[in-house]
This record gives structure tokens, sequence and C-alpha cells, in this order.
């Protein structure tokens, strides 16, 4: 039986840690949850839970930084910033829809503990490269804190980064704080449609190599398409590959000219405008149209101008869907039900072509079953195990969450 | 100067020099070697030059196999290493040891593979920061990060020390810019993170080892992004009465919304050793911002009429935009080459604390009392967009009590930055220069789990000894392999 407890500070996340530490009880992390179901099931006897450090501690508009208790959610702390004109510019993407969880639910610690970053990654960077300061307590129950809250801190070893992406398995993130970025003032969106998967990279490559700044750059493959909630894409029936221009409205009017003269050999190009843009964005974000599914998704990272042929390979195996991000290099991949959801194909697909696979969603008995992130080369897993037990050495934070045995 | 108290070199090893020069030869062949004094003397220091330790040896490999070699050998035989690049370190980072073998990667310098499809680079760290620009600026690209002294300084340093420069404020430091590593660690063992795509799988290894200062091994090739280029640049100058207006006004830009590629400031004394320098046309002003922007002419001229007005409430006593590419080289000539300027009228020590820009008028002010109460000069230059300082104390080296002086108002200034918010180091790293000042900055847990980590990749703390952490509470490092095998 799970028993949950939401401790209200930071000495009080210790004092759980390190009576856990030494009754070895394994611990559940918990935010708001809508990433439960990610990684590997976990057999554990408490959940830990960090919605009651709630709050926004620090926001600076003119020094482009925010801090926020770790179970501040993701929502409240996107309306403060908007209401002063800033963003995250590494558009969090949001895990709920395609877990089934509570869209509102995600915590600003688990964005940063996940280090899910959306469109705008490929210009930005990732939620890794915006986090400059934590506080956080490790497996012992210690508090230390990393980083700070300047721009610009080489001071030490740089904790932040390896908290970044750890999925709680290295220590209770309390409190982060975080670079922002002003909210473009104007936001328009070239489509071209029907363009098979190997032209639509190479549409979204060449753009990149423009000095037109493209902030996103997308291809839905044709079955994706139809499951837009935006109506005048999903009705056209056919693959959709998108490039966003975000600026002052000048610029965006400027580039967009230059850049569509540039791609002018691939057909004809359609213009989304500011609020099209917006809702189309703000749905790729939200994974929506992977919703509603038990399919199982995978994530999938790789050179942008390999992401086609990682496709075509896995589709020789089995039946696939694909929303390639990132200019072609992230693949969200939704394939059909199996007992170890496509893993042994797609991982071998993977150790060709390069690049690392996640299993995000499939069945509690096939992620118990498969690796669900990446295996990792030997020895960076030795350096790996010992990286745990630098930060937690009884084991005892989300333990075979990431991988099997630590 | 040298309050910093190195240990004393392990006598058994200092003993056994002349066999370890001939294992290392048999290694890595006579080529690679510099195992005679006059030869070593080139490497006793970095730009940190008040400390000087003459090395046991120092080596230059021209493949990872053989870095892999001599890290087997020493961590074998429990021989301490210092990881070199072009030896430009303003923190002591790259300071040899008398008992440590010195392991410079500058002979690997090649360019491995330039991917414009998938904007990155594959590179040996040995390359210098400007020759990866250089190698993809006939695609339109560059390599972002670019610290001032890129011309001399190697990747392989900029990976140290996580350097950054006066663009990052739009394009981040280096860490933000490395997608892969060829990493040596200490057993001699290569294992390679990342790669072309986005995001290393796993724990962030590679954002643990960029900015380690060679304590967790010797990154040998890196992948880093390359980036188009903006169709165009152009710098303008904002000319102030006080600091503080010129801080209100970096505050102001920030605050509408505009992200320029630059914004540098220089204080009075700066400028005029700048301008005598550089012939820039830098006005004679209290304060100066340098703000540059990027795009097509029309949006620089967008972006810069806009700063013009956002400029007016703080009373400019001269904005003046550049009027062609000479007039933009030369702005920037006279900022980059600051420090040269400086260090021909006089020696300096040159700080590097990070404050928030809000705390800017107050903490120069202070800088000007302490550096007064000191008896000491001072020239302020810095990268203002993102906080980073870079007071110069000015003294004269061959005066001992003044060098002290020099170094004691120094560690006043980084405690200044740190109570106010800041840090200690924004970009040049702790190295040996801000080892002892750590604990003003981070409590006993926070060193603590820092310590942890780089166990993890040295058990037996052989790697870049005595620099970062202080002395004191160190954990008693793993026995040495050779003796623990004994």
């Amino acid at each position: 039986m799970l028993s949950d407890v939401r401790p209200v500070d930071e000495r009080e996340v210790a004092r759980i840690l390190r009576e856990a530490g030494q009754a070895k009880t394994p611990l559940e992390l918990r935010g708001g949850g809508s990433k439960h179901n990610v990684g590997r099931p976990m057999t554990t006897s408490m959940c830990l839970s960090t919605r009651a450090l709630n709050g926004i501690t620090l926001y600076e508009p003119n020094e482009m930084v925010m801090a926020a208790r770790a179970g501040t959610l993701l929502i409240e702390l996107e309306d403060s910033l908007a209401q002063r004109g800033q963003m995250l510019a590494f558009e969090p993407t949001s895990l709920a829809a395609v877990c089934g969880a509570e869209a509102r639910s995600a915590t600003i610690g688990a964005v940063f503990a996940t280090n899910l970053s959306g469109a705008r990654r490929i210009t930005v960077g990732a939620a890794r490269d915006h986090l400059l300061g934590v506080r956080a307590v490790n497996g012992r129950g210690e508090i230390f804190k990393a980083g700070g809250r300047v721009m610009k801190n080489v001071t030490g070893v740089d904790l932040c980064r390896g908290l970044a992406g750890s999925w709680g398995t290295l220590a209770v993130l309390s409190e982060v704080t975080f670079k922002v970025l002003p909210l473009p003032e104007h936001t328009e969106t070239l489509v071209l449609l029907g363009l098979p998967d190997e032209i639509a990279i190479e549409v979204l490559g060449s753009a990149m190599g423009t000095p037109f700044e493209v902030s996103g750059a997308v291809h839905l493959q044709g079955a994706m398409v139809a499951r837009l909630e935006h109506q005048g894409l999903a009705a056209q029936g056919r693959s959709v590959t998108a490039l966003r221009l975000e600026n002052f409205r000048r610029s965006v009017v400027y580039r967009k000219a230059k850049l569509k003269a540039h791609l002018k050999a691939y057909g004809e190009i359609h213009d989304l405008d500011h609020d099209n843009s917006l809702a189309l964005w703000q749905e790729l974000r939200s994974l929506a149209l992977l919703a509603n599914s038990d399919a199982p998704l995978w994530r999938i990272s790789t050179a942008p101008s390999t992401g086609p042929n990682v496709v075509a390979a896995i589709a020789r195996y089995m039946e696939v869907s694909a929303f390639y991000d990132w200019a072609g290099g992230l693949i969200w991949l939704e394939i059909p039900p199996t007992t170890d959801a496509g893993a042994a194909d797609i991982r071998r697909v993977i150790a060709t072509h390069g690049g690392h696979a996640t299993l995000i969603r499939a069945g509690a008995e096939v992620r118990g079953t498969v690796d669900v992130f990446q295996p990792l080369e030997a020895g960076v897993e030795v350096i790996s195990r010992r990286l745990k037990a630098a930060f937690d050495p009884a084991g005892i934070l989300n333990p075979g969450r990431m991988y099997a045995d630590f | 100067m040298s309050r910093v108290i190195l240990p004393e070199p392990d006598r058994a090893i200092l003993a056994r020099r002349e066999s370890i020069v001939a294992d290392l030869t048999r290694l890595v062949g006579s080529q690679a070697i510099i195992a005679d004094e006059i030869g070593r003397r080139a490497y006793e220091t970095d730009a940190l030059t008040a400390y000087r330790k003459l090395p046991l040896a120092v080596v230059l490999p021209s493949t990872t196999e053989e870095v892999s070699r001599v890290l087997a050998y020493c961590h074998r035989w429990g021989i301490k290493v210092v990881a070199r690049g072009a030896g430009t370190s303003l923190s002591g980072g790259a300071l040899p040891a008398e008992d440590a073998v010195v392991i410079t990667v500058s002979r690997m310098n090649r360019v491995l593979e330039i991917d414009y499809v998938n904007r990155v680079a594959r590179v040996e760290v040995g390359i210098t920061n400007l020759a990866i620009s250089d190698a993809v600026n006939a695609g339109g690209f560059f390599y972002a990060p670019d610290p001032s002294s890129q011309l001399a300084c190697t990747l392989a340093g900029n990976i140290g020390m996580n350097s950054g420069g006066a663009h990052c404020l739009k394009y981040g430091v280096t860490t933000n810019n490395v997608l892969g590593l060829k990493l040596v660690l200490v057993d001699g063992s290569i294992v390679e993170l990342g790669g072309p795509h986005l995001d290393a799988p796993g724990y962030d290894l590679l954002g643990l080892i960029v900015g380690s200062e060679g304590q967790f091994g010797i990154v040998t090739e890196a992948t880093v992004r390359i980036l188009r280029a903006a169709e165009g640049a152009r710098p303008m100058l904002i000319g102030f009465d006080s600091s503080e207006a010129a801080g209100q006004c970096v505050a102001a830009i920030i605050g509408s919304g505009i992200i320029p590629v630059a914004i540098e400031f220089m204080d009075r004394p700066a400028i005029r050793v700048c301008e005598a320098f550089a012939k820039a046309g830098y006005p004679d002003v209290e304060a100066l911002l340098i703000v540059e922007v990027e795009g097509s002419d029309e949006e620089i001229k967008a972006l810069l009429d806009s700063i013009t007005e956002l400029a007016k409430p703080f009373d400019p006593r001269e904005v003046r935009v550049s009027q062609s590419a000479e007039q933009s080289a030369a702005i920037w000539k006279g900022r980059k080459s600051a420090f040269g300027a400086i260090g021909r009228i006089s020696d300096y020590y040159c700080m590097d604390g990070t404050i928030p820009l809000g705390k800017l008028a107050h903490v120069l002010v202070e800088i000007s009392r302490i550096c007064d109460t000191h008896g000491l000069k001072v020239a302020n230059i810095f990268h203002a967009g993102d906080g980073n300082l870079h007071p110069l104390i000015l003294y004269d080296a061959n005066n001992a009590a003044e060098a002290e002086k020099a170094e004691r108002a120094g560690a006043e200034v980084l405690e200044l930055c740190v109570a106010v918010g800041g840090c200690l180091t924004g970009e040049h790293g702790v190295g040996i220069e801000k080892r002892d000042l750590m604990r003003v900055q981070f409590d006993a847990s926070d060193l603590e789990q820092q310590m942890r980590v780089k166990s993890v990749f040295d058990p037996s703390w052989l790697l870049n000894p005595a620099k970062v952490f202080p002395l004191q509470g160190r954990p008693q490092a793993e026995p040495k392999p050779s003796v623990a095998a004994a």
C-alpha cells in the first residue's frame, strides 16, 4: 500500500529522506503526477509529493530570471511570466495528454527533472540550458544548493546540469532558478503540404541553415495530421511541414518573404497568421495529437538528417506513424502494440543510425520487461552507477525508474 | 602574489622522475615528450603568472589512444596529471605541479567533420576557438562562444572552464554549444558521450564534464553546434554620465523584450586605455555601453532606433551607431583587446564575479571603495547583459606588498559579488585562484556533494590537483591503485 507524504518545506523533505535512507525505504518522487507513467514501474512503499513546496520565490523580469519551489504548477508560473511579456523559452513538452493525466498538473521541478523541451529547443536550447540554480535534498537527506540566480556562473561542479534529466533518481529538487526570455511580439508559420519525409526533412534542414532564425521546424505524417484539432490543417489529408518565425512583426514579415524565396523550389507555401500559429504550436507542445491511445509511443533523438532513415528502417518491421520535431532530430513514433513495444527492432535500428530512444508510453507490464530508457554503453553505465551512489547511496530515490538495477 | 598555498610535492614521485620520463617516452615516443628544464619552463604557468611550478614532464599526444596510455600509466603509479590547452587560464586552471605530468592536447587540433546539414562540427579539442569559426565561415556558419582570448585559447580549455564571451547573451556559453565528447577517464578508459543528436541519453554527464576544470578526465574530441551567422551585425556606443544610468539602460533594453547579441560595459579608466590602444572612437564618458544587434540592414536599423529611444530617459551623453564594417571592427577590437591594452600600462589582477544586474550601481561604488581602501586603482569592463564583471585591479607586480593588497582587494570584491546574490566566477573558473574562496559561496554540504561527484570520475584525486576545492575538508582519496595492489 502506497502511503503519501507531502512535505511543506525543504527541512521536512530532508527529515523524510534521512529516515527513509536509514530504513532503506524506497520512495517514489512525484510532482503533479503528469509523467507518473513514464519510466520503468517501481516497487516503492512511499510516495513523496513536492506539491506542497509551492510558490514563486523570485521574479526579476529585467534580469530575465525567476525562481520557484519545485512543486509550483507550471501553468501558474507561465501565467505570471506572460503577464510581464515573458516565457519559458524552451517550451516544456507536456506528457500529460499522452499519459492520460490531468493537463494542468505538471510542476516546474519535474520539468527540469525530466529535461523535456519543445520545438524551440533547436534555437534556444533545452530545459537544462535554462536552469541557473537548484536547491535540493540528496538521498542522504542532506540539503545542498548549486548554481545560483545569475546568468553566468562557472563556480564549482555544475550540479544543475547533472540533476536536469535525472528523473528524480539523484535528488529531490526543492527549488529551481531559471532563465526566462521575452515572449515574441509576433509569430507566423510557413506550411508545405504533402511532402514525403525525406524531402520534408531536407526542407527543414535547409531552412535551419538560413540566417532567418526559424524557431520551430516540424513535419507530421498524414496520419498524424488527421488527428490535429487545428481544423484548417487536419482537413488537408496529407503531410504537413511547418516552419515557425517569431520576432518583432517587421522582422517576421521580412524573414517570411526571404524564407519563401529560399524554399520556392519545394512547391506552394502556405501561411498561418499569428493566432493560427499560436494555436498550432500550442497544440504540438501539448502532444494532444498523440493522446487517447494505448499504442506504444517512442521518443527518438537522432541527427536531424538521419530522422527519415530511422523511421523508414523501423517501418520495415512494423507500422509506424511519425511526428518529427527539431528539424527532424526528434521523432515521436507511434507503433501498434506488441509484447515488447517494438523495443528489439527499434533499439537495433538506433544502434545502426545513432541517437537514443525512450519508450514514453506502454503498459506497465511492457515497461517492466524492456529498457524504457536508452541502454548505456558499458563505460557510461559504470559512471552512471557511481553517480547515482554519490547522490543516493542507499538507492531510495525512484529506484529502477531509469535502469533496472540502480 | 602567492597567498594560495600549494601542497608539498610527493618526494617519492620526484625521485623517480627519470624513470617516469623514460616510461612515458616508451609509451608515446620522444617527439611527444618535453623533459628538459628549458622546455618545461614554457609550461610552468598560465595567464595567472603569479604562480609558477615546473612540471615533472610534459606530454604532447597526437591521438586519444596516446592520452589513454599516459593516463593509464599515471593512474597505475599514482602520478598526478594536469591537463592543458593553450595555457590562457586566468584562474591558474592549467598551473602545473612539480610532481605532476602535464598533458597538453595542443597538437590534437584537427577538424574531423563539418556537417552543415545537421549544423555540427566534430573537432579535436586542441583546436583554437577561433579556428572552429574559421573552418565553417565559408559555409556562413560560426561557433558561438567567443572568449576574448579566442585567437589563442583551445576548445579543450573552453570545455574545461565552460567559457563564455561577449556574445553569449544570445547564444549561450560552452555547455550550451557542446553536443558530444570523447573523454579519457583517469584509468585510461575511453568513453564517448552524446553526438550529432540533441540531449545525450541517461544522466547529463556532458553537463557535468563541461566546466569541470580538468578534474574529471581529459577530453580529446568534441561535437559542437555551429550556427548560421546572421545577415549582418552592427554595434552602437552609448555613453553615460554615471554607471548607474548605464546599468538602468541595460535593464530597460532587456525589459523591453530586445535581446541584443552583446551588451558590454566599460568605465572611464577602461575606456581611456582601450581608446588609446584601438582608436575605436570611444567617447570619454563615465560609463560606456557597446550594444550589438543582428539581422538584415532594415532589422538592425529598427532595433538600434528602438534602443536609442530606450536610452533617452537615462540622458546619454553620446549615442553613436557604427557606420561601417571598419568602425564595427575597431569598436570590438578595443573591447576584445582591453586586457592586453591595460596590461601595457600596468600589471593587473582580473576578477570575474557575476552579480544580479539590479545590484550593479551599488557594486561598482563598493568596488571603488574597496580598491581605494587598499590604495589601488581599478578599471571596470564587463558583460553587462548577464552581469559578469571584470574589474581589473591595477598594481605593481614587482612590489610584493602591493601584489598582496591586490589579491586581498580581489577577494573582497568577490565576497561582495556573492553577498549581493552573485557568484565568484562567471567564466574564468575557480582554478587555483578562487579555491579558498569557495566557502564564501558554498556551505559544507554543497561542497561535499560536488566533491562526491569529483570522486565518481577521479577516485584517487590525481587530476588537476590542489585546485577548485579547498584543501581542508577534502575526502580521503581512495588509495593509489599501485599501493592498493601491493
